[in-house]
């Protein structure tokens, strides 16, 4: 909502400066977003008269000006607007000026070799109106003895941007924040008086509000005038309108807006003689259409309010208005309409048909359903001032009463929800400022709500009046009690954390990435899960819920190494989606590493990032988080987006109940379809919410403190088995021939090539021994050695190597 | 007598020249070895006269010491030459470079989350979450904020169906409504995590992120929730002063609703926090909504708190001077490693919140 502090004051009568009243607004919740146009900037543009034009010597379509900016000599200005002409009185902006519509500052400066002072200003350039079509053009009769002075009158362009938030649309009008501002002592609501109307006739045109289910309208007011001269508005009215951002068109629409940003009252003029009989106010059909004012065709659904006649739709009601009805410079005799249109049903309809107006905007929010008169008064007043005519008496259509909402107010539970009080004298004056009628009782005050606070229903809502009123500054700092009664995190969410530090404990940068992404690349990392559409994305590459955190994180290792990077760790924790509805997601962590290790290192020899760097990462964060690396479970079983032979999945333990972790090298098609040009790229993801957590603390999870001092010997062996054949169940084997001598089972070597057979593997352990009981003999000793070479050979049928 | 002189001089003197460990073996084993000059002397003992062998042995004990400590010495004066030698040689130019490292970062927003929950944890706190994708009902109409409200066009919201009745929450809200259902009052939560709005440009994010607070319980008033913001502040931008500004506002959830401003001034090109002359918003609260009460099924007239909802990206933005919150979601691996932290900076309210 824009107003000049002019425009307020014609509703306000105060002391206050501009800036107490912009300080006051925001401090009653209407917040001032912001206040344009300094005047000392508009301070320098003058009114100037161009002299003599020629032609610029180095290009066709500028004119060097001589122009008279009330100085002893012209200044020479280059200009390429096709009506700078001779005689013509225009705005002139001096060289320091800053232009307000693209906040350019001028300097002296060479156009095509022809030094330019200043320059010569279309009305766009100075916001006054959209016409960029050349520079503005002042009347020779009202601007011909002012050259050289200031155009703009001090303040005139000071606009006050307030925001205004959706329940108070009483101050969508400049008198509502008058009265706001009256209510919080910044001076006092001016009451106009009623100019004398002399309205001998009838309004002729028969109005009529269908009875029917659903409809929008409930008030009709109308006031036919006749005989009217349209014209272009005055200047005071220009201007007002231009403060508000728009263009003024004909006093008779001009008044109509100036009116609904006035009061807060919505207006709608029609050229009666357009009208096809009466007028009937009913609920449209399927397929009705209708051209408005925009100049857009509509075609209508069901039950949308529309002002009709005998020929068809005049108009949406208080949304836009029809051409076929519209007033024009021609028009001669003017129905007005003052309606209340109920908000749900502005809102249904202007959102099917995607249309906004500043009349919708209004309705939307509730308007006061009681102001038809008020409008059509003051509307009635200054067309007949401005255009002349014969007004009709009002004629006020209704199909129910609005009536005046009561709340009772129980005067204690103000301080029981602000924790102050104030004296109920105090608030009696707040409420009575702002409109309210109060009865008092004993405790408790009885208010009869004015009809234009839609927004206040219940208790709560006269709590908030007289606390923004009396100021949110009164509220006393209560400081917060330090003690705490539950723990802070759950379980799952410290794992959430602890993880989160593990991974980048291990070199990772951690990403924060969309939830969203690419449907082309997310459906590489699928599988068998459904993909999920955003109906109404930003883009057409953020198109799906990501099933994955891999779509993402190679996208952005792929900007990476596009930047120049070659060693790269990422990793995301958070969500992957399985289903639309709420609670098909589950937690992530996904770490993605691409490039070498040790590149261009003195000591190191470099080697590509491989699946054990990743299955370390897994591992090492699962270990950390306090899992059993001993109980830890793993197969070759991945989703097809890993290498197949380069990828593992991990489970808690060999129950294999939920798949804690896949890691692995991302599959060659991937790479090659994506085009990622990095050596190597391997990554994981952990899911957190497959880890099932014990109650016990790890403290409890700690088996009794035991430890041996008897010797350790250490044995090697180096076993030929078949290639498919998992070290993992091999230590296994080894490891439960005799749980309390075989500490360690290490594997140092893995051999295939010359002198192993083809299909088989050589694997070289070493197997720590020792007891808790005694230092083993020899003869120990090598009966363990022969269990474990037997029980290897027997179980899996490998040989020992010689 | 003068055997065991001779003996002592002529070997000192022996000793004292330029000799290697070969050569000091062999003088060892002259004076000590089975049949050395030393050990026959010790030999003769026995045939000495009583009167004077006494005598003879203290000599020759003297002696004997004093050659064996010159040998100890001669070999300790050897190898010490040798190490030295050998140290010599080994020495390495040590500002070359170590073995390489890599150093992990955590994203600020993460830190940041981390901070958050330290501050609010002290005062008892406790963390929740909710689902990413809300049904229409926890995201708006349990908010008080039904399907005609034109509070619903400030959300920008994303759809998962053409009904919309799923969609991404466009505030961390819906975890209110979701814990209020599930539990008893009283409630004390925060809810951080992700939010979306259809909305992108240089200052908005698609996906950004909120922190959401409840607190409902018999008593508790604007007071508190001024307190408690006001506490929160001071603590997370680390000052022990700060100029904050309750502004009224409206949320459809909350009654009286309230903005809160911080005061600010910029030196330098960069913003200070705390006492400065400009205002900035930073966080939307206000009173809970009798009605978002009866929607859980909790009696307004027994129970009212407070709610607030703070951005956390901005947060982060403002504590740790980042500019542009579009960079926050790019994954830059400069931005990462120029704004990231260590992942040991855990931030605790012992150790303090930020380094």
């Amino acid at each position: 909502m824009k107003i000049t502090s002019n425009w307020l004051k014609e509703h306000l009568d105060t002391q206050f400066t501009e800036n107490q009243i912009i300080n006051k607004l925001t401090d009653i919740g209407l917040e001032v977003e912001s206040v344009e146009t300094q005047s000392s900037e508009s301070d320098s543009f003058l009114i100037a008269k161009i002299l003599k034009t020629e032609k610029h010597p180095d290009a066709d379509r500028l004119k060097v000006c001589d122009v008279d900016i009330g100085a002893k000599e012209p200044v020479k200005v280059v200009c390429g607007a096709p009506n700078a002409t001779e005689g013509l009185i225009t705005i002139y902006a001096p060289p320091g000026a800053v232009i307000p519509k693209n906040q350019m500052k001028l300097v002296i400066s060479k156009i095509r070799g022809v030094t330019s002072h200043g320059m010569l200003c279309s009305e766009s350039e100075l916001n006054l109106s959209n016409e960029s079509d050349g520079i503005t053009e002042l009347s020779n009769k009202k601007y011909g003895n002012k050259i050289g002075k200031n155009y703009f009158t001090k303040s005139s362009l000071k606009v006050i941007d307030i925001s205004i938030t959706p329940n108070r649309a009483d101050c969508l009008g400049v008198k509502g924040l008058a009265r706001d501002l009256a209510a919080a002592g910044s001076g006092k609501l001016k009451i106009k008086k009623k100019e004398k109307l002399i309205q001998k006739n009838k309004q002729k045109i028969n109005i009529k509000i269908a009875k029917e289910k659903n409809q929008g309208c409930n008030t009709f007011g109308s006031c036919l005038i006749t005989g009217v001269k349209n014209t272009e508005s005055p200047k005071w009215l220009k201007e007002k309108i231009f403060s508000l951002g728009q263009k003024p068109i004909s006093a008779i629409v001009d008044i109509t807006n100036y009116v609904m940003f006035d009061l807060n009252r919505p207006l709608h003029a029609y050229d009666a003689d357009k009208i096809d009989k009466g007028i009937v106010v009913r609920n449209s059909k399927k397929g009705e259409k209708f051209k408005a004012l925009d100049n857009k065709e509509y075609v209508l659904e069901n039950e949308m309010c529309v002002i009709s006649d005998n020929t068809g739709i005049l108009g949406l009601g208080g949304i836009i208005g029809g051409t076929r009805s519209g007033t024009e410079l021609e028009t001669k005799n003017v129905l007005i309409e003052a309606a209340y249109f109920s908000p749900r049903s502005i809102r249904k309809t202007s959102k099917a048909l995607n249309i906004d107006t500043d009349a919708k905007f209004r309705f939307e929010r509730g308007i006061d359903p009681l102001s038809s008169e008020e409008g059509l008064q003051r509307a009635a007043e200054l067309i007949k001032k401005i255009c002349g005519g014969e007004v009709s008496k009002f004629d006020v259509q209704k199909i129910e009463n609005n009536k005046k909402k009561i709340v009772k107010f129980e005067i204690a539970s103000f301080e029981k929800i602000t924790g102050f009080s104030i004296e109920p004298k105090e608030m009696i004056k707040i409420l009575g400022n702002l409109g309210f009628e109060i009865k008092k009782d004993k405790k408790s005050l009885i208010l009869k709500v004015p009809s234009w606070r839609p927004d206040i229903e219940q208790e709560i809502d006269i709590i908030e009046e007289l606390v923004r009123i009396h100021g949110y500054d009164k509220i006393k700092i209560i400081e917060p009690k330090k003690n705490r009664t539950k723990p802070t995190l759950n379980n799952k969410q410290r794992l959430f954390h602890f993880l989160q530090r593990s991974l980048a404990s291990k070199g990772f940068f951690e990403t924060i990435t969309w939830s969203f992404t690419d449907s082309k690349i997310n459906k590489l990392f699928l599988e068998n899960n459904k993909e999920i559409n955003i109906i109404n994305p930003i883009s057409s590459d953020l198109n799906v819920l990501r099933n994955s955190i891999f779509s993402n994180l190679i996208i952005h290792i792929n900007k990476n190494l596009d930047r120049g990077f070659k060693d790269i760790s990422l990793f995301e924790i958070g969500p992957i989606f399985s289903g639309s509805k709420p609670g098909q997601q589950e937690t992530v962590v996904c770490g993605l590493r691409a490039g070498k290790i040790s590149r261009l290192n003195w000591l190191e020899k470099d080697r590509l990032v491989d699946v054990f760097d990743v299955k370390q990462d897994v591992v090492k964060s699962l270990v950390e988080a306090g899992f059993n690396q001993n109980k830890l479970y793993i197969d070759d079983k991945t989703p097809s987006y890993y290498h197949p032979g380069k990828s593992g999945r991990i489970f808690l333990n060999k129950d294999k109940e939920k798949v804690v972790a896949y890691f692995g090298e991302i599959h060659p098609h991937i790479i090659k379809k994506i085009d990622i040009k990095t050596e190597s790229l391997a990554g994981f993801e952990i899911f957190l919410d497959n880890i099932k957590q014990t109650k016990k603390t790890l403290n409890d999870q700690k088996t009794l403190y035991k430890y041996s001092d008897y010797q350790k010997s250490e044995r090697d062996f180096a076993f030929v088995l078949n290639k498919n054949f998992h070290v993992q169940e091999l230590i296994e084997i080894i490891s439960k021939i005799d749980q309390n001598l075989i500490r360690a089972v290490k594997v140092f070597d893995v051999y295939e090539g010359e002198n192993i057979p083809e299909g088989k593997k050589s694997i070289a352990l070493n197997v720590t021994i020792q007891s808790s009981e005694k230092t083993l003999k020899d003869e120990d000793l090598d009966r363990i050695n022969q269990l474990i070479i037997s029980t290897v050979e027997e179980k899996i049928g490998a040989k020992i190597r010689s | 007598m003068s055997d065991i002189k001779k003996i002592k001089d002529e070997f000192l003197s022996k000793l004292n020249g330029n000799l290697d460990l070969n050569q000091i073996n062999e003088i060892k084993s002259e004076l000590f070895g089975k049949n050395g000059l030393i050990s026959s002397q010790f030999k003769k003992l026995g045939s000495v006269a009583e009167s004077d062998r006494k005598i003879f042995a203290s000599d020759l004990n003297t002696v004997k010491e004093e050659l064996q400590s010159k040998i100890l010495q001669k070999i300790q004066d050897i190898e010490t030459k040798e190490i030295n030698q050998k140290l010599e040689k080994e020495k390495l130019d040590i500002t070359l470079p170590e073995r390489p490292f890599v150093q992990g970062k955590i994203h600020p927003v993460s830190q940041v989350i981390d901070e958050i929950s330290s501050i609010f944890s002290e005062i008892g706190f406790s963390v929740e979450e909710g689902p990413d994708v809300e049904n229409e009902y926890n995201n708006f109409t349990a908010l008080n904020t039904p399907d005609n409200h034109p509070a619903r066009d400030m959300h920008d919201t994303f759809y998962l169906d053409n009904k919309k009745e799923l969609l991404l929450r466009t505030h961390t809200s819906p975890v209110q409504i979701r814990t209020m259902l599930k539990e008893k009052p009283p409630f004390k939560i925060i809810a951080p995590g992700r939010t979306y709005r259809s909305d992108s440009d240089q200052t908005h994010a698609p996906m950004f992120h909120q922190v959401e607070g409840l607190h409902i319980d018999k008593n508790i008033n604007m007071g508190h929730l001024k307190g408690c913001l006001d506490y929160f502040i001071k603590e997370f931008f680390e000052v022990d002063k700060i100029k904050m500004r309750f502004r009224p506002s409206h949320f459809p959830f909350t009654e009286p609703s309230a903005e809160v401003d911080i005061g600010y001034e910029i030196k330098d090109g960069k913003i200070i926090i705390g006492e400065g002359d400009k205002w900035l918003e930073i966080l939307g609260c206000g009173m809970v909504h009798p009605n978002v009460l009866k929607n859980v099924k909790i009696d307004p007239k027994k129970y009212q708190g407070y709610a607030f909802g703070i951005g956390i990206d901005r947060l982060a933005m403002l504590k740790y001077g980042i500019n542009d919150l579009r960079a926050f979601f790019e994954c830059d691996y400069r931005w990462l490693n120029h704004f990231g932290f260590d992942p040991l900076d855990v931030p605790t309210n012992y150790r303090g919140l930020s380094r």
